[in-house]
């Protein structure tokens, strides 16, 4: 696929999302675009963490719920709008994520990913506990009047998508700005190499923090999407280790550490679930975890590079679409 | 200008290198040399801040360096080329060179510095839009080489140049280790190929089973009963 043709492309699809609502009105179908939307922007935004950094992170669901809560909170305690409050999250996001990257980033491989593991389980437990949050029960957010400066939408679902759908195109436009940036190489150096990089004078930390920090402030953007179009959060919800995996599996599906990879994994996740969760109901509770288990163990074995890798060796011309390479 | 006192490294409980002294002069070619598993490695990357010691101590210039993380050594003027190359493959040999003057501010200079090691190696003009991975064994590691040079060290570590080389290109790798030498960087050998490691040297250091078993002149070792026993099996 030549460069132009890739453009074209990029353009096509965005119409068609732009128009998918309008064409498709039944409300259970645009939600689950708009849970398709949010999947595919969290794992894009843990991709640069987990893609480009090589830092399995799972422990991404303590940025979104900050996120989520951050927002919430300045909107029901100060009356702050939730627009401002989604800045607020993911600049707290951003700092908590250094915080705990500062001593996580010591540990290299499975231990970093178990250790943000911890990292999610211990905020949950403390959420849990704390009242003054909502503790277990979790925040109800007052019902607004339905309007843009509210960020709150009553009648219909069609602004969530929309602002989902922003809120993707721009998680895809830093994404893209950091592969091809400085950092972004430096961070692809890190990856394969770090001890040669790291004897070229490459501080490891220093990028890996940068990389986590933004990372953190895109999924926390998407804890206050999820916030506003719920209007309850609870620790349970926003905290878990559950949607931790989920946001690496998403990515992990469509393949690591490339641009479109984790929109065409939340695309194919998001379906799987809703589909169980369609035939079996209530009592198919958790079949979606038996499906995402499975696909991990699969995807291991025969398809590391995810579906993007499958695409990209079946049509080599497709490449000009990975950012995998140089830009 | 380098000097490295009993030094003690170790994987887990494990010791692989027990008590190794060397030093380094401005201007020199100093080896190490031993058989496989003597340590070697373990006290270039220790001296490059890749691994920890357990004792002993780094100075550079009479400045102790062993509390220094590996990139906070390479500003100081100590550039390690790792044994197997481990160039990032993804990326084209030229952003390869750049990383290699990640530490260096003086973009004009650096530009500078890119012509000469491309003039050292010619064959660099051609591939510098190449991906690195794709390149032979050979070529890395002229392009490791060259990229340790981007730092402009005045002290080079290389880990076994002649790791995985076509014979033919081993000796090409060694002239330009002498003529690198020349230009005025000091350069810290560790190698398996003992003959050709104590031909281009000045002095060298023998290690066998983590710990110094002969230290002095290159020449003179060359021509030692234990080096042409031990290692060149005369």
């Amino acid at each position: 696929m030549s460069r132009r043709a890739g453009t074209a492309a990029l353009l096509a699809a965005l119409l068609l999302a732009a128009v998918f609502p309008l064409a498709v009105s039944r409300p259970a179908w645009q939600n689950t675009a708009i849970l398709m939307l949010m999947a595919a922007q969290l794992g894009v935004a843990w991709n640069i963490l987990g893609g480009y950094a090589g830092q399995v992170s799972l422990g991404h669901a303590a940025f979104f719920g900050t996120g989520a809560y951050v927002s919430s909170l300045l909107s029901m305690r100060l009356g702050l709008s939730p627009w401002l409050g989604m800045l607020a999250g993911a600049l707290v996001a951003s700092a908590f994520a250094v915080v705990i990257g500062w001593p996580c980033f010591r540990l290299k491989g499975h231990y970093f990913a178990m250790a943000t593991i911890a990292v999610v389980e211990i905020v949950q437990a403390v959420v849990n506990g704390w009242e003054r949050l909502g503790g277990a029960v979790g925040l109800y957010l007052p019902l607004a009047e339905s309007g843009f400066a509210g960020f709150v939408f009553n009648r219909s679902k069609l602004p969530y998508y929309y602002i989902a759908l922003a809120l993707l195109v721009l998680t895809l436009a830093v994404n893209w700005l950091v592969a091809r940036s400085r950092t972004g190489y430096y961070l692809r150096a890190i990856k394969d190499e770090p001890d040669a990089a790291r004897s070229l004078g490459v501080s490891l930390t220093r990028y890996k923090l940068q990389a986590i920090a933004l990372s953190a402030a895109l999924a926390a953007m998407g804890g206050t999407l999820y916030a506003q179009k719920e209007l309850f959060i609870d620790p349970g919800s926003t905290l878990s280790t559950s949607l931790s995996i989920k946001m690496s599996l998403v990515a992990i599906l469509g393949g690591v550490g490339t641009l479109f990879g984790p929109v065409i994994g939340a695309a194919v996740l998001t379906a799987i679930e809703e589909g169980s969760r369609v035939l079996f109901g209530g009592t198919g509770r958790g079949t979606d975890l038996v499906v995402y288990g499975l696909l991990i163990v699969l995807f291991a074995v025969y398809q590391p590079a995810g579906i993007m890798g499958w695409i990209t060796g079946r049509w080599p011309g497709a490449r000009a679409a990975r950012r995998e390479e140089e830009p | 200008m380098l000097r490295a006192r009993s030094l003690r490294v170790c994987y887990g409980k494990v010791p692989a290198v027990h008590d190794v002294s060397l030093s380094v002069e401005a201007g020199q070619i100093v080896a190490v040399v031993g058989a496989n598993g003597a340590g070697k490695s373990t006290v270039l990357r220790a001296l490059a801040g890749l691994n920890r010691l357990d004792a002993g101590a780094v100075e550079l210039d009479g400045r102790r360096i062993d509390g220094l993380r590996a990139d906070q050594r390479v500003p100081l003027g100590i550039s390690l080329v790792p044994e197997g190359r481990h160039l990032f493959p993804r990326l084209t040999v030229q952003r390869n060179l750049e990383l290699g003057a990640f530490t260096r501010r003086d973009r004009a200079e650096v530009a500078a510095s890119l012509e000469k090691v491309v003039e050292i190696f010619p064959f660099l003009e051609d591939r510098r839009q190449q991906l690195a991975g794709t390149l032979s064994g050979g070529e890395q590691q002229m392009v490791a080489i060259a990229r340790g040079l981007m730092s402009r060290p005045r002290l080079l570590l290389l880990d076994e140049p002649s790791w995985g080389i076509a014979p033919m290109l081993v000796a090409r790798i060694f002239e330009t280790i002498a003529a690198i030498n020349r230009s005025g960087v000091a350069i810290l050998l560790v190698e398996q190929n003992v003959k050709r490691a104590l031909s281009v040297a000045h002095r060298a250091t023998v290690i066998q089973t983590g710990r110094v078993v002969a230290e002095g002149a290159a020449d003179e070792l060359l021509r030692s009963d234990l080096v042409r026993q031990a290692y060149l099996g005369l």
